[in-house]
């Protein structure tokens, strides 16, 4: 049997020092009616063919495609050396470093981790990461319940639909109210945000850039926060927050993120990380595991798994969060990405993207019919108006090998129209000039 | 080890793209934009590699070392996985590419696989159903008591509170309490539930059960049918914490017998590595009556044999992941049941039972071990009169054996909780006996030397108090 | 070390020391001692008004916590703030330097136990 050792003289020899005579007997306590009604699964496949079968499963993904599809996820090239470090069996093979002495690689990457993230927020404090963006917005929010005392959050409609029902789903059962402040053109509508932070409010939370791919400045809208009691939370990109201005510039007390373009493949969902980083005085609402650096017996520097008496296991219902692990494999490949490509290798991504993008937007712009949703500025990442359903664009150009873009229709109103094009580094000027000749063949003969 | 950031220098590059014909600055305008960048590493590639080899040297792993941490299912996790997870025609695959046409046309592949893992668990665990969407083992058991709770609000049930065990891990009751239960615990008696002290906070007002099962002492539930039936009388479910599914793969279906809701680990059960931590992946399975809350979106198969996901099930719950959940990891899960096939599955299962017990034998005279019974996959012992696990576990660290689950479950003192797993082989199980035998003995004869131990480790005791107080979390926070 | 005579004492381990309509209250000794060394102690803030019995805060250690209930009935005028920085005091003197809320008394205390009481309570 595969990966199971035991010669059959040996399982002999075990099975006398136990005291019975078969496998079965092992199992006594499982009464002949508990048995199972049915286990017929295939019989087990050679290594070989195994690898085969999933080499055609894959074959039968569309992934042979130029894609200008975003929504929050990118594909960035990811240095090979992410993978080669990141998967040496020390890494990959060990569990949460419940014993520090012999953990200090996974706990001293969890540290520095947190450190890299709390230079890119601008915060003061992170935890190892969290299952991915939209648990991460929901923490934040239960955060903000605990610190506030309150149960209402205010959410901008420009933050990601998929993490709006996440957040959603998580607190159907929490007691609060969710107030979702509508979009204005794909822009947040700060005035009423601000209208509606009252005295109830836990938090308010905003996502720049956008889902539209609009940039903002919510400074202003934290300071009347804070005066209201309530904290500001704001998701960003990793990618663009290297260029961009930071939640701790804004005054947000809880920033955000899905940490997917810091060295994770898209891999159809995941699995990905949240990043999630606060102020100081908020560190003990923070859920989930947090590293810190102390000293051993001997005076050496080393790293432990601290305030731990947050957590389930000590503190059972009355935890800050049921989470139990992080995403550390994810939130290693974070950190190498972010050593391999250093504050100048993040930021010309950034650039290479918003350049890309324009030169983009230059050539679709100029298709007649098709202008852009908003006038706000972008990064790598915005949406235009389509003189015909996005949908059936997208549609028609990827069976030609390109997909222009994620038709925003499903999770907005009545705006059917509008697709969300995204460049980044990976873009040749020559796939853009094709992307713009084919949507403009199309538009032609389309309307 | 120095950190990344102590080796900075600045101007040293390691992979960066090519530089941009326009910076930031030159397209929007300067109140959008950080003041200045921040400040992550500058290094070459070489320092990259050598600083992570490096640190990958202070970890035990399951490459490395035997590693009997029970309740955690530290098996062999196979090569070939990562082969299967690293495949371009997933890794490439943009999960809202499922959205564009026909729901699903463009990702056939990856629906299939998770069209065929969902079936696959069915068929395991007897249960009618799966959602693959949780990201890990918590997550699946907030994802099972929202199911619960769905279920209980859609017939109009007023249920208040959880039930219980003493025994159970702690991210039951806090899964409970996120999903708007009280938690009602209830002591063990032997090891197992005690019908007695079920009965007496059984009322209409119950949702639901969480059971470990075989429990986290290691034992199997002889009271099981009894439970079922007392539960069904009150209209509770049964929920089936599969923490420890290593232990009955083909010896008992959790559906079969009358659960409920089950979440899985695959990266326990279905050897996905553990990576230090994450991501694991908690798939969820729901008898019939459950079905129709199930998060959303769901993979349906078609007549013609193609896969589609459809969201048209008014009753969801919601989303639980943002997408369809660890599909990475599900590659790996997925990969290991068919290499395994049922047969080698419950044979699995068999070689994880006869490891823990014949460990479980050879250390009776040198453990207390409090359960005179058969265990299932783990068992838990007591430290001798006279020392502590903490100090025993430190001791195993020195000779090169990860430590056992110390101090859990809670309701046994000085507790070690050994779980050897099927994959490994007698020579390791032997020499764990001898290794016991002998810190038992240099225990009893030098006390200080196992309160000095570990002393070959990478580092030593590390104060945890000092840490806590001072709270140095980030390099920043170290002046 | 022994319990003062002069305090009062609450089943769930904290202490009250009544000054006129003020009370002071800290966790006992054997409190802090069960404990281990304290690494954190969350209070009530200033205003907040506590029933008797109610959960006023939570004492963390490295691997346990313990939630805080006020023995007496009352509303907040004083918490000590040096715990924050320094929460070892309540390690080193629990009924001095390690007090944590002080109160204007809705009621006079009941139910409490005397010092020799506790000692008895504490050794069952």
């Amino acid at each position: 049997m595969p990966y199971i050792p035991h010669t059959e003289e040996e399982t002999r020899a075990m099975l006398d020092i136990v005291g019975v005579r078969t496998l079965d007997d092992l199992f006594a306590d499982i009464s002949p009616d508990m048995r199972p009604k049915s286990f017929s699964l295939p019989a087990g496949l050679s290594e070989m063919e195994v690898c085969s079968r999933l080499d055609s499963l894959a074959a039968a993904n569309h992934t042979n495609v130029v894609s200008f599809l975003g929504a929050g996820f990118y594909d960035h090239h990811i240095p090979k050396a992410v993978d080669a470090l990141s998967s040496r069996g020390e890494f990959l093979t060990a569990y949460t470093p419940y014993q520090p002495e012999v953990s200090q690689g996974t706990l001293q990457a969890i540290f520095e981790f947190q450190t890299a993230v709390c230079r890119l927020l601008d915060m003061d404090a992170a935890n190892a990461s969290v299952y991915d963006g939209g648990s991460a917005l929901f923490e934040a929010g239960m955060m903000a319940f605990r610190q506030t005392r309150r149960r209402k959050l205010v959410i901008d409609e420009c933050v990601n639909p998929i993490w709006r029902v996440m957040l959603s789903t998580y607190t159907a059962n929490q007691h609060c109210e969710i107030v979702i402040v509508p979009h204005k053109n794909g822009t947040s509508d700060k005035a009423a945000l601000k209208a509606a932070v009252d005295r109830d409010c836990a938090a308010v939370m905003v996502q720049n850039p956008g889902f539209f791919g609009s940039l903002d400045d919510y400074t202003e809208l934290f300071t009347h926060a804070r005066s209201q009691g309530a904290l500001g939370v704001i998701s960003v990109y990793p990618v663009m927050q290297s260029v961009l201005k930071t939640p701790g510039e804004m005054g947000a007390d809880i920033a955000v993120a899905d940490g997917q373009e810091l060295g994770m493949p898209l891999s159809f969902g995941g699995p990905y990380l949240g990043l999630m980083a606060c102020r100081r005085e908020l560190v003990r609402q923070m859920p989930g595991r947090i590293a810190g650096r102390t000293h051993d017996v001997d005076g050496k520097t080393g790293y432990v798994l601290t305030l731990q008496a947050r957590e389930q296991h000590i503190r059972r219902s009355k935890a800050t969060s049921n989470i139990c692990s992080n995403q550390a494999l994810c939130a290693l490949r974070a950190l190498i990405h972010m050593s391999l490509l250093g504050p100048e290798g993040l930021s010309r991504t950034a650039e290479l993207g918003m350049e890309n993008l324009r030169r983009a937007l230059d050539r679709l712009t100029s298709i007649p019919g098709v202008t852009m949703l908003n006038d706000a500025p972008f990064g790598n990442e915005a949406a235009i108006v389509l003189p015909m359903s996005a949908y059936e664009l997208a549609d028609r150009l990827t069976r030609k090998g390109y997909v222009p873009g994620f038709p925003v229709g499903n999770y907005y109103k009545n705006m059917d129209n509008v697709l969300l094009v995204t460049c980044t580094e990976k873009h040749s000027r020559e796939q853009i000039g094709i992307l713009c000749e084919m949507m403009a063949s199309e538009l032609r003969g389309g309307m | 080890m120095k950190t990344l950031f102590e080796q900075s220098c600045p101007g040293r590059v390691g992979v960066i793209p090519r530089k941009p014909g326009k910076r930031a600055s030159d397209m929007l305008s300067a109140s959008l934009l950080r003041r200045e960048t921040p400040r992550l590493p500058e290094l070459s590639e070489l320092d990259v590699v050598r600083h992570f080899t490096g640190l990958s040297r202070l970890n035990y792993s399951v490459d490395g070392n035997f590693y009997p941490l029970g309740s955690c299912t530290m098996k062999y996790n196979a090569k070939f996985m990562e082969y299967a997870a690293g495949l371009s025609g997933f890794t490439a695959l943009h999960p809202l590419m499922a959205q564009l046409r026909g729901a699903g046309h463009y990702t056939q592949g990856a629906l299939q696989v998770i069209w065929e893992l969902e079936q696959q668990l069915c068929e395991i665990t007897g249960m009618k159903a799966f959602t693959l969407q949780p990201m890990a083992g918590a997550n699946g058991e907030f994802t099972g008591v929202m199911l619960i709770a769905a279920y209980h609000r859609d017939k109009g049930n007023r249920k208040t509170k959880i039930i219980i065990p003493d025994s159970a891990h702690g991210t039951n009751p806090a899964s409970a309490t996120l999903a708007g239960y009280d938690v009602v615990n209830i002591p063990s008696r032997d090891g197992i539930i005690d019908p007695e002290e079920l009965e007496a906070v059984l009322d209409d007002e119950v949702a639901a059960l969480m059971m470990t099962c075989p429990n986290t002492l290691g034992l199997f539930e002889n009271n099981l049918p009894h439970i079922v039936e007392k539960l069904r009388r009150v209209d509770a479910l049964l929920y089936y914490d599969g923490a420890n599914m290593n232990a009955i793969m083909g010896k008992m279906r959790v559906g079969d017998v009358g659960f409920d809701v089950v979440h899985l680990n695959l990266h326990k059960t279905f050897g996905t590595p553990h990576g230090g931590g994450g991501p694991g992946s908690g798939p969820v399975g729901v008898s019939e009556r459950l079905i129709p809350f199930l998060p959303v979106s769901r993979v349906e198969k078609q007549q013609d044999g193609s896969f589609v996901l459809s969201y048209d099930k008014p009753k969801s719950i919601g989303y639980i992941a943002p997408f369809y959940g660890n599909f990475g990891v599900f590659l790996k899960a997925y990969a290991y049941i068919l290499r395994l096939g049922g047969e080698g599955l419950r044979r699995a299962s068999e070689y994880a039972v006869l490891n823990a017990n014949y460990l479980r034998r050879k250390l009776e005279h040198t453990l207390n071990i409090p359960h005179e019974r058969l265990c299932m996959h783990e068992f838990v012992a007591s430290a001798p009169e006279g020392l502590r696990a903490l100090d025993i576990a430190k001791a195993m660290l020195d000779r090169g054996v990860h430590a056992p689950t110390v101090y859990f479950p809670l309701i046994v003192p000085e507790c070690l909780m050994f779980e050897p797993t099927e994959t490994e082989n007698k020579e390791t199980l032997d020499e764990l006996v001898s290794l016991l035998e002998e810190i038992i003995k240099t225990g009893r004869e030098n006390p200080q030397a196992l309160l000095d131990a570990p002393v070959h480790t990478p580092v030593r005791r590390l104060d945890e108090t000092a840490a806590a107080r001072r709270m140095i979390l980030t390099e920043d926070m170290a002046e | 070390m022994s319990n003062p005579t002069n305090l009062l004492y609450a089943e769930s381990h904290e202490w009250v020391r009544v000054e006129g309509e003020e009370a002071v209250l800290g966790i006992t000794d054997h409190a802090q001692h069960a404990l281990g060394d304290i690494t954190y102690v969350e209070l009530p803030a200033v205003g907040d008004s506590l029933a008797a019995g109610q959960e006023m805060g939570v004492v963390e250690s490295v691997k346990a916590a313990s939630d805080l209930y006020s023995p007496v009935a009352g509303e907040v005028i004083a918490v000590n703030e040096t715990l924050n920085d320094t929460p070892e005091l309540v390690n080193q003197s629990p009924y001095d330097q390690g007090w944590m809320v002080r109160v204007k008394l809705a009621a006079q205390p009941a139910g409490l136990l005397s010092a020799a009481d506790y000692e008895k309570l504490c050794q069952e």
